[in-house]
């Protein structure tokens, strides 16, 4: 049926006609992606030839297989976004194939290095995470057809997303990495549900603020010239920041705490339109963190790194790892090193935590701020839905996603460019970690199937999802 | 929109709401932006010389660092190795110059002439990036700049041979130009165990070293612990007494064998226990030459505080000078200081106190007191004296030599000033010359040269033993060489034999020799 919709016939009846245009409007959004899929793909191959003739290093072409491999499965997503999501946004899979190869180039170049091969090398697992990822991303486009059908679940994703906050602090599962305890370890297998729990709370928040935003939005009086909520209402953002302070003691990990606080205070934002929700939410935030780097030492640590790194007594120690991405990214400079040419693998973690500094080296001031661009575009294109989606669930859910992932990027990348203290999360797609590599595939079937949404789905819809009372609900 | 139905029918409170949240989207990604501009553009080259910056120290590894020399022959130079490291620095006779070379270690803390002009070692100055990028269009091996010394090989040898295996300092120079001929500290290290590619090795060398009690990494001549100058700072007093143009070396003073201090029990004697000279006075010639205590104490409470202090520091205490030649002297506050690590070679301050009552202006006058010099300090007092009240600024390097042979720096001599009058400088030039012709200094003398020389015997505390002193220039009429020496821990003898005349003043006409007979 695709192949059918993109040989337009001239000359039929203009009843057919009408039939063709509605089958050709979809495949020109996918027929758009496609160059920008292909381009991405060669930019990838030309990152990982130039990584390979950069280190010098004896040809491996195991990669190369592989990534040939995660090519066609590019292909088959591409495919299957023309059978069951034909009116989906077109930029969103390019820009995580584009970042997520550029990510796999440059892990690759990191094992060069470090002198990892095989099942050992960091980019070999990427890889299969990438292809995991996809897989579960495909399988979610086709299982959820509609998203409205997500806002029956929200309270099972708050669940998820509790429990998946409960699993790193449970004793025998949970691991500490660097001080904070982000991980499960489940015998062979370790995972970050922090990742996960991000989306299931987007869609939590969603749910639940498409109903209680009218109750949110009622004022009680007036204080500094700002219209306060009314006390009745405050529990639910009285519960969110006990969880979030929750997170910061037990997991140590200020820019997870910063996530989750962050999400929900910018969808209750976008749901109420009331300032006044963020500015408690901020006061509330900024007050915790300050208390825990008193009382917690190794958020102290961090604090204490991010504000004197050069001191002669971190340098060696606390701040070594921050200073190194440092140094990587003045080695740099505005045009960088060269894929292969620089020494990024000497920072700690340079192919997962740091790998912003790692990219930064190489590729310069230029090739950070064409990353960054991309990141951006990522979630200029979610809040796109935001703006212009057909229900109110659909639009926060977006706005959710979009603005986690940008909050994560702007915590990661602050952390490593010294904007604030450092951090356990990773990079979107760059980073090495098949948690965050899942999570934000799930991320990308999400937009894919909620701009779908946006453009298929019909202007006025009767809205029920909220269970009481049918509302109707004018699209934009 | 009515407030109480917020992103209702229509659903603009959202994309109103929403418009809001992506400024602030775009706020974050551009302090992202910003930040990383300014780490990769404006802080870059601090960056780059920053702490423990690995990177650098790796890329400079892959650059044949040029040699340090002395006339012509590298005392510090690179060969290329199979390791991983490409180049391994290598001294010859280490030990003999690690206080002019220092070290170029694999951790990047280097000191000496190796830290001071790493950058032209590396060829990593901004003139030297043409040369760079044109040796690797054209294939060339890029290659640092050599490093060329004002020292003499052979007085070097010299210094040290005379030196002994006293633990102190000689330092030598030309009084007229300022070039440093030789610097010779002991105990003393090799550099080379600090430049192998071994880093365990270095490091238990390093922990080796920096625990030893002699102290063997520290530059005495120049930035050691700092010795009482002794009866050498009579120079100084001298020098401010003639200028002030109360005092003629004819001027004369009370002549007994003891003398209370005023507002104190303290007395004070020469070193000879008795009076300074038979007479019932004693005169300011006499008191240089023969180096007596009590006369000089009483021409200090004549002449104060502060006409002393202000001699001291035009002839350079209190001030860091940058032997390396690069950088302009440092005047700090006269208080002991640390850190003194603008450059890698800047001279430790001597000290002068900040404010001395009567009694202890008296003690001053021979150099006790709290006063501390470096033999460095001693040898610019006695090169003023020799270049007619004129100081020259002290230093090690003549020129900076690029790969093709086109000088990259070239330190012409400098003035720092005339401390001293002219007429000043020849009295205390024939008072020095009467020193070793039949005074304290006679066994400085050279047979056939007339010298002028200056020895002290400096107290380090009760039951210490002395810092032994000479300071001098040869010949006498027409200066070649000016020089100084410390010997510390009273040359490890027994107290009655820790003499200046038999422990300090021949190494100095050692060295003076060597130079004048080369």
């Amino acid at each position: 049926m695709p192949r059918s919709t993109e040989t337009p016939a001239r000359g039929v009846s203009a009843l057919t006609g009408a039939i063709v245009v509605r089958l050709r409007k979809p495949a020109r959004l996918r027929n758009l992606e496609a160059p920008f899929l292909l381009g991405a793909i060669l930019v990838v191959a030309a990152a990982v030839a130039l990584v390979e003739l950069g280190t010098g290093a004896p040809f491996d072409p195991s990669l190369s297989w592989q990534l040939l491999g995660l090519g066609g499965l590019v292909v088959v997503v591409h495919v299957v976004l023309r059978v069951v999501a034909p009116e989906a946004d077109p930029f969103v899979v390019p820009i995580a194939v584009l970042l997520g190869g550029i990510g796999i180039a440059q892990i690759h170049r990191i094992d060069i290095a470090e002198g990892l091969t095989g099942w050992d090398a960091a980019a070999t697992r990427q890889v299969v995470w990438t292809a995991i990822a996809i897989v579960l991303a495909i399988a979610t486009l086709i299982v959820v057809r509609n998203h409205r059908t997500l806002s029956r679940y929200r309270y099972l994703a708050m669940l998820v997303a509790l429990i998946l906050l409960v699993l790193p602090m449970l004793p025998g599962i949970g691991k500490e990495v660097n001080g904070a305890r982000l991980w499960v370890e489940v015998g062979p297998m370790s995972f970050q549900p922090g990742e996960f729990a991000k989306v299931a709370l987007a869609v939590f928040f969603a749910g639940y603020l498409v109903t209680a935003r009218d109750s949110l939005s009622m004022v009680g009086r007036r204080f500094l010239g700002m219209r306060l909520p009314r006390a009745r209402d405050l529990g639910p953002i009285l519960i969110v920041f006990a969880a979030s302070m929750l997170v910061l003691v037990v997991q140590r990990d200020l820019g997870t705490a910063l996530l989750y606080f962050g999400l929900f205070l910018g969808m209750l934002y976008v749901a109420t339109g009331r300032l006044s929700w963020v500015v408690l939410g901020v006061v509330l935030f900024v007050g915790g963190a300050l208390v825990a780097s008193r009382l917690l030492p190794y958020v102290g640590n961090r604090f204490a790194a991010w504000l004197d790194p050069f001191n002669p007594d971190f340098i060696e120690g606390q701040s070594y790892q921050l200073v190194q991405g440092l140094y990587g990214f003045a080695a740099g400079g505005t045009f960088g090193t060269g894929l292969g040419r620089g020494r990024p693998d000497i920072t700690p973690l340079a192919g997962s935590d740091f790998i912003m500094a790692s990219l930064g080296e190489e590729l310069g001031l230029v090739g950070l701020f064409a990353i960054l661009a991309l990141l951006l575009l990522f979630v200029g294109r979610a809040f796109r839905i935001g703006f212009s989606g057909g229900d109110d669930f659909g639009r926060l859910l977006a706005v959710g996603l979009g603005f986690a992932f940008a909050l994560q990027v702007f915590v990661v990348v602050g952390g490593v460019t010294r904007v604030i203290p450092l951090t356990g999360l990773t990079t979107p797609f760059l980073a090495a970690g098949g948690s965050s590599l899942v999570a934000n595939w799930i991320i990308v079937a999400l937009l894919l199937r909620l701009s779908d949404g946006v453009r298929r789905g019909p202007r006025i819809v009767i809205e029920s999802a909220t269970g009481d009372q049918p509302r109707l609900v004018v699209g934009a | 929109m009515s407030a109480n139905a917020p992103g209702g029918p229509g659903g603009t409170g959202i994309s109103r709401h929403l418009r809001r949240v992506s400024v602030v989207v775009l706020a974050m990604f551009s302090a992202l932006f910003v930040a990383a501009s300014f780490i990769q553009v404006v802080a870059a080259d601090d960056l780059r010389g920053g702490p423990f910056n690995t990177r650098t120290r790796l890329a400079n590894q892959n650059i044949n660092r040029g040699p340090i020399l002395v006339g012509g022959e590298p005392i510090a130079y690179s060969i290329e190795t199979d390791g991983d490291v490409r180049f391994q620095r290598v001294y010859a006779n280490g030990p003999l110059w690690a206080p002019v070379t220092g070290r170029y270690t694999l951790d990047g803390l280097n000191t000496g002439l190796e830290a001071a002009y790493d950058d032209y070692l590396t060829a990593a100055t901004g003139g030297q990036f043409f040369d760079l990028a044109n040796a690797v269009l054209t294939g060339r091996e890029p290659e640092g700049a050599a490093v060329e010394t004002t020292l003499d090989a052979g007085l070097q040898q010299a210094a040290w041979d005379a030196l002994g295996n006293y633990s102190g300092a000689v330092i030598a120079w030309e009084p007229k130009t300022g070039r440093i001929l030789a610097m010779v500290s002991k105990p003393t290290y090799d550099p080379n165990a600090l430049a192998s590619h071994d880093t365990d090795a270095v490091n238990a060398a390093y922990e080796q070293l920096d625990a030893d009690p002699a102290q063997p990494l520290i530059n005495r001549a120049a930035n050691g612990d700092l010795d009482p100058p002794g009866s050498t700072f009579k120079l100084v007093v001298a020098a401010a007494a003639l200028d002030s143009g109360r005092f003629t070396p004819d001027s004369t003073f009370p002549n007994p064998s003891e003398l209370e201090l005023p507002q104190s029990s303290a007395v004070i004697h020469n070193s000879n226990e008795g009076t300074c000279g038979p007479g019932e006075t004693v005169s300011l010639f006499d008191a240089i030459r023969l180096s007596c205590n009590i006369p000089m104490a009483e021409l200090a409470h004549e002449l104060t505080y502060v006409p002393i202090k202000d001699k001291a520091k035009a002839l350079g205490f209190c001030k860091g000078f940058d032997l390396a030649g690069l950088l302009d002297p440092i005047e700090y506050g006269c208080t002991p200081q640390d850190g003194l690590d603008l450059s890698p070679m800047y001279s430790t301050p001597s000290q002068f106190p900040a404010f001395l009552d009567a009694p202890q202006t008296m003690l001053a006058a021979f150099g006790q007191s709290s006063l501390l010099a470096s033999p460095l300090q001693m040898a610019m007092v006695a090169g003023a004296i020799a270049n007619d009240g004129v100081l020259m600024r002290p230093t090690l390097v003549d020129s900076v030599i690029a790969p093709d042979q086109s000088p990259l720096v070239t330190i012409q001599p400098q003035t720092l000033g005339q401390p001293i009058s002219a007429n000043t400088a020849r009295a205390l030039t024939d008072m020095m010359v009467a020193s070793v012709d039949s005074g304290a200094a006679e066994t400085a003398a050279i047979e056939g040269v007339s010298v002028a020389g200056k020895t002290g015997t400096a107290e380090n505390g009760p039951g210490q033993p002395y810092s032994l002193w000479f300071t001098g220039f040869a010949p006498a009429d027409d200066p070649q060489i000016a020089v100084a020496v410390v010997v510390q821990d009273g040359g490890g003898l027994p107290p009655e034999e820790q003499l200046s005349s038999t422990l300090s003043a021949p190494v100095g006409r050692a060295v003076l020799e060597a130079w004048l007979r080369r």
